[in-house]
């Protein structure tokens, strides 16, 4: 007869110690080891909410709301507002967005739909390649090559064709918002992309195989039986495509033009929030000056909270929807 | 063509010599149409669908290896045979679906009313042939009612009173009084043999000349699986059905015509009474009395 291994009040374990509270003590301190390193990430943005409202709090003093709603950027008048490099942000991330989506869902549905076998996962790899590009390359590129196509070729055809709009109206350098914003597109494409493909990937064959029994076309099969499934981890890449440009530093100083201005036209030049810590944070000697820098810093990670909580809003809401 | 680690030696499409295992009586099966030469009695009725020398392949390997097999109208043609014969892969041919998964080919021919269904847009002939597959599969995101729209609106037909055919569509499946009053609910709400039921009330709602099922009561507990059944029984009087099934019991109780296929071909194909109590074949005799499978 086979003799069990595990231990009973009338008979000891075989190894002492090995059982009971041995192994459970295993699990406890992996549960705590596992704790722990979560709570590093909670503790972590604590910190940094905090040292940024620390180090924001003179110019939060200082000019309370204002900052957010002046328009004037002025170092040597110690006069600042934010608004400026909040528009930047908003307006370059936004186009690049749109201008971003549409591709990056193209390649996508591309990828993990359309193309044939063989060419899936090399051309999957090369999309992944791209997001791994460090974005000053991006930055050189777009001065090279991107920034004299958009002046020569892009902008004038623009105001050829649109130019009765505001937005495509004005003087054209090549550097500006559309400029970086374009760029903007390029860097957050394969990364909407490919988080894309792998959401469209993992949507169970038996969604599109019950609408093409139905007698759905490919292209129905995909807006019936895949979209609708992959709906909020779409939005969840958008999201992180969105992330991505909000906070994009590099290539977008290099190209936008670097003018604290607003203007109704894409081909001005503009500046971000993250650019401006870039560009400044160097010659910021007075303590007023560090500190409105730092409150930048502070709005955008708000902004950036903000947005997220927003998205996930939109997932929740149409998560729902489609379950009523 | 034939695969390396097959038992059964390569070579002829039908009649092939049964391989190496020694328990089982070797008696090739007569030449071209396969088992059907060995019928014991005729088969009169006449064929709504047929497969002629129908072979199907996932890349390099054969999956199935010269069906030729009748599919009578208005009555239900079960598929027994163990897994990997080839049992799914021969209905998803039916509708053309085999061809969808990447790397998947098929040759030979599929009739559907005398025509031949590879030369038919398959979206058209997928709306003739309807599919019930094996994990109920209603559309997530969509409620009760929209599931059992779902065909008609992808195929942009105008429904007159789509309420009038919801209840219908959801009376036949025997559904209607369980979901009457919550069919705006999503479909994922429901059971898994309730959710069976709806996918099979949106197939009927295309008013499909075919439906192919999938083993489709493999997921659902004995209670679901036998309203299914009764359903079966009840939808052969408009439909003819072709049903997959691991289980040989449900094949008895269900299918008038009963088809046995073992290792990418058709051993024995007979009606249901025949198939399991006289078999011509000592393979059918050795797998429905459970000697091998």
């Amino acid at each position: 007869m086979r003799q069990s291994i595990w231990p009973t009040p009338e008979r000891p374990p075989l190894v002492p110690g090995r059982f009971r509270g041995d192994t459970h003590r295993g699990d406890r301190v992996f549960s705590w080891i596992t704790a722990a390193s979560a709570s590093i990430v909670i503790l972590t943005v604590l910190a940094m909410t905090g040292q940024m409202l620390a180090s924001s709090w003179l110019s939060l003093e200082t000019f309370h709301w204002s900052f957010i709603t002046s328009l004037e950027w002025n170092p040597v008048t110690e006069q600042f507002g934010a608004l400026p490099f909040i528009f930047g942000t908003i307006v370059s991330s936004t186009v690049a967005l749109a201008l971003a989506v549409p591709v990056s869902f193209g390649v996508a549905l591309f990828l993990s739909e359309l193309a044939p076998e063989w060419l899936r996962n090399p051309f999957g790899f090369l999309v992944e390649l791209l997001a791994a590009v460090p974005s000053v390359v991006y930055g050189l590129w777009g001065i090279f090559a991107l920034a004299p196509l958009m002046r020569e070729t892009v902008e004038p055809a623009l105001r050829a064709s649109l130019g009765f709009l505001p937005l495509f109206s004005g003087p054209n350098q090549g550097y500006g918002m559309l400029t970086a914003s374009v760029v903007l597109a390029i860097m957050i494409t394969p990364t909407i992309a490919s988080v894309s493909r792998e959401v469209l990937r993992a949507v169970p064959r038996a969604y599109r195989e019950a609408a093409l029994g139905l007698g759905a076309t490919q292209w129905e099969a995909i807006r019936t039986g895949v979209f609708p499934v992959a709906r909020s981890g779409l939005v969840g890449a958008v999201v992180l495509g969105l992330g991505r440009a909000l906070g994009e530093t590099m290539a977008v100083t290099m190209l936008i033009g670097n003018r604290a201005d607003i203007s109704a036209s894409l081909f001005a030049p503009g500046y971000t929030m993250a650019s401006v810590i870039a560009n400044e944070f160097t010659e910021a000697t007075e303590d007023l000056y560090l500190s409105a820098l730092a409150e930048i810093g502070l709005l955008l990670f708000i902004i950036t909270v903000l947005l997220n909580i927003f998205a996930r809003f939109l997932v929740w809401r149409v998560g729902r929807q489609g379950g009523a | 063509m034939s695969t390396t680690n097959s038992v059964v030696a390569s070579g002829s499409v039908s009649g092939a010599p049964w391989g190496s295992d020694a328990h089982l009586q070797v008696v090739p099966p007569p030449p071209s149409l396969g088992a059907l030469g060995a019928m014991v009695e005729p088969l009169h009725e006449s064929a709504k669908m047929s497969a002629v020398g129908l072979r199907a392949s996932f890349g390099a390997r054969e999956i199935l290896k010269g069906i030729s097999i009748p599919l009578y109208e208005k009555h239900v043609t079960a598929i027994i045979g163990p897994s990997g014969c080839g049992k799914s892969t021969f209905i998803r041919c039916l509708n053309r679906m085999h061809e969808v998964v990447s790397g998947a080919t098929s040759v030979g021919q599929v009739h559907l009313d005398g025509q031949d269904i590879f030369s038919m847009d398959p979206v058209r002939l997928r709306r003739r042939v309807g599919m019930v597959f094996q994990k109920p599969n209603p559309f997530p995101t969509m409620s009760i009612r929209d599931n059992v729209l779902a065909g008609l609106r992808l195929n942009g037909l105008k429904v007159a009173e789509p309420d009038a055919l919801v209840e219908r569509a959801l009376r036949q499946v025997a559904l209607w009084d369980e979901v009457k009053d919550g069919i705006h609910r999503s479909g994922l709400s429901l059971s898994g043999g309730q959710q069976q039921r709806l996918c099979i009330a949106r197939t009927l709602a295309m008013e499909p000349e075919v439906i192919l099922m999938d083993e489709p009561c493999s997921a659902l507990d004995p209670i679901a699986t036998a309203r299914v059944e009764e359903l079966i029984h009840e939808l052969k009087k408009d439909y003819t059905i072709v049903i997959v099934t691991h289980n040989m019991q449900q094949a008895a109780r269900v299918a008038d015509y009963t088809a046995f296929f073992y290792m990418g071909e058709l051993i024995e194909h007979d009606r249901t009474d025949v198939i399991f109590t006289r078999p011509a074949q000592q393979r059918t005799e050795d797998y429905i009395t459970g000697r091998f499978g």
